[in-house]
């Protein structure tokens, strides 16, 4: 009895920390999730002169993945996201975040471009709408032009697997 | 006293580079709006740095949103407005000061509960002692009783 209460709260704190190992600080959860995708117009990488907005893709299934030519985890994510478009699941939009267009031309040049299309965010206000806070970044969003899903970091070949890939398909029918 | 001018005069020049990390220089309507800004500022968090707030960070992303959050105050946003413009992108982590609700209780009510609970084991703690203290009255009277008989003065001594 006399030990019951130490006891109890170093099993308490033990558990309570042991928890909070268990939990990444960095990943803020998104409250985007299941709301309209934020609305935007942006140019075109390759077409700068082409505009395009959100609803261009409305009616459809698709995946915005936000990106950068001085990201350096998006190199790491860059195979995964390029096995994704070969899956030919659904288009993928490249959101260019922050980025000086030649960089990002060579970088597509020089990795292979999975992008259907690539769009700029020169200034960053567009990924501020998304709730953008670094990059890499991947949305998918559903026909009804809701966010279904938010990944947060690299995209990996287990997430792909087990994330995005179900949810593309749930999403497909 | 001059060592104590010298020394405020150092503080302030410390201080001064923490509060004007935030570079920028933006034209106020008046006076509120800048109240605003720099309230809005210094309660916003940087989420890639942390644990800084907006005002005291230099990272490219606490510069946007520096921006954001003056242009929305320059469309005649009220403060309220902003925040919840970047809770409803960020949630709530955003907030230094988290709003209370279900899923934050824990933060605001537990400190104080454990304050409460701790307050409760010191007082029993207290109490088990002072009865475990309080003497017995057989006890105390053979004491006495042994200190009235009068004991030779070098055997007292030995002892």
């Amino acid at each position: 009895m006399r030990f019951a209460i130490p006891l109890g709260m170093f099993v308490l704190m033990a558990g309570l920390l042991g928890y909070g190992l268990t939990l990444d600080p960095k990943k803020v959860p998104s409250p985007l999730i299941d709301k309209s995708a934020p609305g935007f117009v942006l140019s075109r990488l390759h077409q700068p002169e082409i505009k395009m907005s959100r609803d261009d893709f409305l009616g459809q299934v698709w995946v915005l993945n936000v990106w950068a030519s001085w990201c350096v985890s998006c190199r790491a994510e860059h195979v995964v996201i390029t096995r994704l478009a070969e899956m030919n699941l659904s288009p993928i939009v490249g959101l260019n975040y922050k980025d000086e267009p030649k960089d990002a031309k060579r970088w597509l040049q020089e990795l292979g471009d999975p992008y259907a299309v690539s769009l700029m965010d020169q200034d960053g206000r567009v990924g501020i709408d998304w709730g953008v806070y670094g990059v890499p970044e991947t949305f998918v969003i559903g026909k009804d032009g809701l966010i279904k899903y938010k990944h947060i970091g690299p995209v990996t070949n287990e997430s792909l697997e087990t994330e995005i890939i179900p949810v593309l398909k749930q999403l497909l029918g | 006293m001059r060592i104590l001018y010298r020394l405020i005069l150092i503080f302030g020049i410390l201080l001064a580079g923490t509060a004007t990390a935030g570079i920028e220089s933006y034209q106020f309507k008046d006076a509120q709006m800048e109240a605003d800004y720099n309230q809005l500022v210094n309660e916003l968090r940087c989420l890639v740095c942390q644990n800084q707030n907006l005002a005291g960070s230099n990272s490219d992303l606490a510069r946007d949103l520096r921006r954001q959050t003056y242009e929305m105050l320059l469309e005649g946003n009220s403060q309220d407005q902003v925040k919840q413009y970047m809770v409803d992108r960020y949630g709530d982590f955003v907030l230094y000061r988290p709003p209370f609700k279900a899923s934050t209780i824990l933060l605001w009510v537990g400190p104080f509960a454990l304050m409460i609970i701790v307050l409760w084991l010191v007082i029993r703690n207290i109490r088990a002692r002072s009865i475990l203290i309080a003497p017995d009255q057989s006890g105390l009277q053979r004491a006495k009783d042994l200190l009235s008989d009068d004991l030779p003065s070098d055997k007292r001594e030995n002892s």
